[in-house]
């Protein structure tokens, strides 16, 4: 049972991990792509916006499919896992980081966009006049008060990329400490008949969900009442 | 309004499904271990062809089909890749018990795409792979019969950490297929297409015989379909095609 419990931990562990990782990935990448997205006027951003939207539509075996073939010794990922003699980018914590990043892209992206749109051009003109440059414009005006926006993005990336399933099955193999995540450890208990760990790791996922969406509700109502 | 017309469209829908499958022939819902998708789909179309009835056939691991069973799910028939599921089925009281027998004697393969790669039990011993891609054992009998054949071969330890794991023998057989892993564990089975490459015939003695047994659910016991195609299975014409597709059966191992 010692054994049991101490493989159900590391993949609790190891989800954190990855929510983590790719969270601050995405908040990095996604930050001056929702800036981009707010604020160009061309007419191709909002094709842009839609393929980055994407996974929101598209059964994650879609995406599992192509990073499977893409990830793989003929695709790309094994390029660049042939800079340290790996074969593949399937298997690995990486590849799962690349894949999440993907696939939880639209949830952080969405919301740090909506709020930049919503302070409009007025604040970033007034800090203008004041002989702010644009980049520092940027930092102390817009990001301050998007703060509502990067927060929900956060939360939301963080919270659907432990929610993911579909891709890390196909992609992951299984792997314990690396690629086996909690909710293919959940899968994998279940297909064993081992109900009492699926148990507990699935009504932890549920206490995890809820805490989540009432995270996110009190955020947006903060934000509303402040004004923002 | 809306809700109106939606309703009488439903009720449209369901007179018409129900009216449609209850005529002539029967239909069944097959739960099928993943290794044996090919001549399954084989067999319940020479099934067909024979009686009429209509077999659908849903394919995964043996695991995840007990455990949906065992919650209701809409089988008649299960094809197990192992005999121990079927038996517990029985205990458990779901299953018909004098209706269970080994369909099939399963083969496991070592495969790669890579030509020359596979020579033997020496490619396990040499190890000079990065990824050796197997099926879940806790869920699938192949998986568990892959880990026996490499602790027997003693090279289990030196392995363990180049291995990686599919939640089928299908996904195992892909891992492959894509390139991620050089090698795998799969079933002799699933290899009758155009493979190239190298491979091993895993000798039985490395490994418990893989005996695949089927059983009829209680919910098929009044399904003409259900019932008739438990028989088909042990018929001379299914027994052909299991043979075909690299099985061995009862009896003649």
């Amino acid at each position: 049972m010692g054994g049991l419990t101490g493989d159900l931990w590391q993949s609790v562990w190891l989800t954190i991990e990855l929510a983590s990782i790719t969270t601050v990935i995405l908040l990095a990448l996604g930050t001056p792509l929702a800036w981009w997205l707010a604020r160009s006027k061309a007419w191709w951003t909002e094709a842009v916006a839609a393929v980055i939207a994407l996974p929101l539509v598209l059964p994650p075996t879609v995406l599992g499919f192509y990073l499977l073939v893409a990830l793989g010794p003929d695709g790309p990922g094994g390029v660049i896992a042939g800079a340290w003699g790996g074969r593949t980018l399937a298997f690995t914590f990486e590849g799962l980081v690349f894949g999440s990043v993907l696939y939880s892209m639209p949830f952080v992206v969405q919301p740090i966009r909506n709020a930049f749109a919503a302070i409009g051009d007025r604040p970033i003109e007034v800090a203008a006049t004041l002989r702010a440059s644009p980049r520092r414009a940027f930092w102390t005006v817009a990001v301050p008060l998007a703060r509502p926006g990067f927060l929900t993005g956060a939360v939301l990336g963080f919270a659907h990329t432990v929610g993911e399933f579909g891709l890390v099955l196909m992609i992951g193999g299984n792997i314990p400490g690396r690629t086996k995540v909690l909710s293919v450890a959940i899968f994998d208990y279940v297909e064993a008949s081992q109900w009492r760990e699926a148990n507990i790791l699935a009504s932890g996922m549920v206490i995890f969900a809820f805490a989540i969406i009432l995270t996110i509700t009190l955020i947006e109502k903060r934000g509303a009442r402040t004004g923002r | 309004m809306r809700f109106a017309k939606l309703a009488r469209l439903a009720v449209g829908i369901a007179a018409w499904v129900l009216t449609s499958t209850s005529v002539p022939a029967a239909q069944t819902n097959v739960a099928v271990a993943a290794n044996f998708t090919e001549p399954a789909k084989e067999i319940a179309a020479a099934f067909k062809a024979k009686t009429g009835h209509e077999v659908v056939l849903s394919f995964g691991a043996s695991g995840q089909f007990y455990s949906q069973i065992t919650q209701g799910a809409p089988f008649q028939v299960l094809l197990s890749a192992d005999d121990a599921r079927p038996k517990k089925l029985i205990d458990d009281g779901l299953a018909v018990p004098d209706s269970r027998f080994t369909y099939a004697i399963g083969k496991l393969v070592l495969w790669s795409k890579t030509p020359g790669l596979v020579t033997g039990e020496e490619t396990l011993k040499a190890a000079t792979f990065a990824k050796l891609s197997i099926c879940n054992p806790a869920a699938a009998p192949y998986g568990a019969a892959a880990m026996e054949t490499m602790k027997s071969l003693k090279v289990l330890d030196t392995l363990q950490p180049k291995l990686v794991e599919g939640a089928t023998i299908t996904q195992a057989y892909q891992f492959v297929e894509t390139g991620n892993a050089e090698l795998g564990f799969v079933a002799l089975s699933q290899l009758t297409g155009p493979e190239t490459g190298s491979r091993w015939l895993v000798p039985q003695e490395l490994y418990s015989p893989i005996r695949q047994d089927a059983v009829l659910l209680k919910t098929g016991v009044s399904n003409e379909a259900a019932t008739g195609f438990i028989a088909f299975l042990r018929s001379p014409e299914a027994r052909a095609i299991i043979e075909k597709y690299g099985y061995v059966l009862d009896g003649q191992s």
